[in-house]
């Protein structure tokens, strides 16, 4: 029987096939997944801003995309996975309100996927696919056994990416 | 200032404020709403906590619960994020009786119509609690213009929960939840910054 690992906002973790991984609720975070097709090992960011060396109060780096897909490569690397044989695929970044006051976070989400691309390609793993942008939340589960992201989203069919 | 050793500060004395706050503001609004229903509304006890992001979704009782989220900044005195969700049956429940049969009861989704009436309870209710919290501090606070979403609980809190994620990697949350014995289920939530929360405890004598 095979296991869903649930990962929280500003968290992440590690599984491995036939295990699955998932977030729940992504709003403007993003979730990143990861997996190595060979070792079938696989991971989850759910990272709440782009970029930790702009914010000082940072010990969190689970919160960001840049520290925390560093975070996990490790994680994932220390549990067996090949680096260079890592993939990656992208949900989330929504922009769930109309208007945001503060300008530091105007369009937070899309800037979260944007520092996803860029980091996944300064670290060269492959972005084979996104879900991303929009205005609504979206449920994900990964399962590192095949790398299908699944989406799941309020009034919308499932679908997978 | 480093943020999070400055919150963990906060012993229970002050949660007991912070919960009386929560008590006084959700109390209004929910006299506010019990008006506008013409019924009992039941307002639970507040809770004050000092959460990880991680824990948010539990908190509010599951990240996938699709709820009517009505969010506004909070600026003045107090800045921050004030916040009015209502399980989605209640919100259609709620619009129903305030539309009095205009408009489609039945709809799956909410229309134009639909969303500017929650819009305007989530201001008068917020408006009610933010008012109650100005006049027991002496502070002043200024709402922006409301935002809604009818979504998964977890992405509309992701939001409040991003501007908190600037400041530290904890956030303060004063929750009051209100039922009433069919229909309505809700939460108010309140999340101040830190300077705000060392406001409100000087103006209030704690500091």
């Amino acid at each position: 029987m095979s296991n869903i690992i649930k990962v929280g906002m500003a968290d992440l973790n590690i599984c491995k096939a036939p295990d699955g991984i998932t977030t729940l609720g992504l709003g403007s975070c993003v979730g990143v997944a990861l997996r190595d097709p060979v070792t079938k090992i696989g991971g989850l960011l759910h990272a709440m801003l782009p970029d930790s060396t702009v914010i000082k109060n940072n010990t969190c780096v689970e919160k960001f995309v840049d520290s925390g897909l560093d975070e996990l490569v490790k994680r994932m690397v220390r549990a067996g996975a090949n680096r260079s044989r890592l993939e990656a695929k992208l949900a989330g970044g929504a922009q769930m309100f109309a208007f945001q006051r503060n300008s530091d976070l105007v369009k937070v989400g899309e800037r979260n996927a944007e520092a996803a691309r860029k980091k996944l390609k300064a670290m060269h793993i492959k972005l084979l696919s996104e879900d991303t942008g929009l205005n609504y939340g979206r449920t994900v589960i990964y399962y590192p056994e095949t790398g299908k992201y699944v989406i799941k989203a309020v009034g919308k069919p499932e679908k997978s990416i | 200032m480093d943020n999070n050793s400055a919150f963990d500060a906060i012993d229970s004395n002050y949660l007991d404020v912070l919960r009386e706050i929560g008590n006084i503001g959700a109390g209004n609004a929910t006299t506010a709403l019990a008006q506008m229903l013409q019924r009992k509304v039941d307002m639970k006890v507040p809770q004050a906590a000092l959460l990880e992001f991680k824990e948010l979704g539990e908190a509010i009782g599951g990240e996938e619960t699709i709820m009517a989220g009505v969010y506004m900044v909070v600026e003045g005195d107090i800045n921050g994020s004030m916040m009015f969700l209502l399980e989605k049956e209640s919100s259609r429940h709620l619009v129903n009786h305030m539309l009095g049969g205009f408009g489609d009861p039945n709809a799956e989704e909410f229309g134009e119509m639909e969303i500017s009436v929650l819009k305007e309870i989530g201001n008068i209710m917020t408006g009610a609690y933010l008012n109650s919290l100005s006049d027991l501090t002496g502070l002043k606070i200024f709402p922006s213009v409301p935002e809604i979403a009818v979504d998964m609980a977890g992405a509309i809190l992701s939001v409040p929960a991003i501007e908190f994620g600037v400041l530290g990697d904890k956030i303060l949350m004063i929750q009051t939840r209100f039922t009433d014995d069919i229909q309505i289920d809700g939460f108010f939530i309140l999340v101040p910054d830190l300077d705000s929360y060392h406001r409100i405890m000087e103006s209030l004598g704690m500091a």
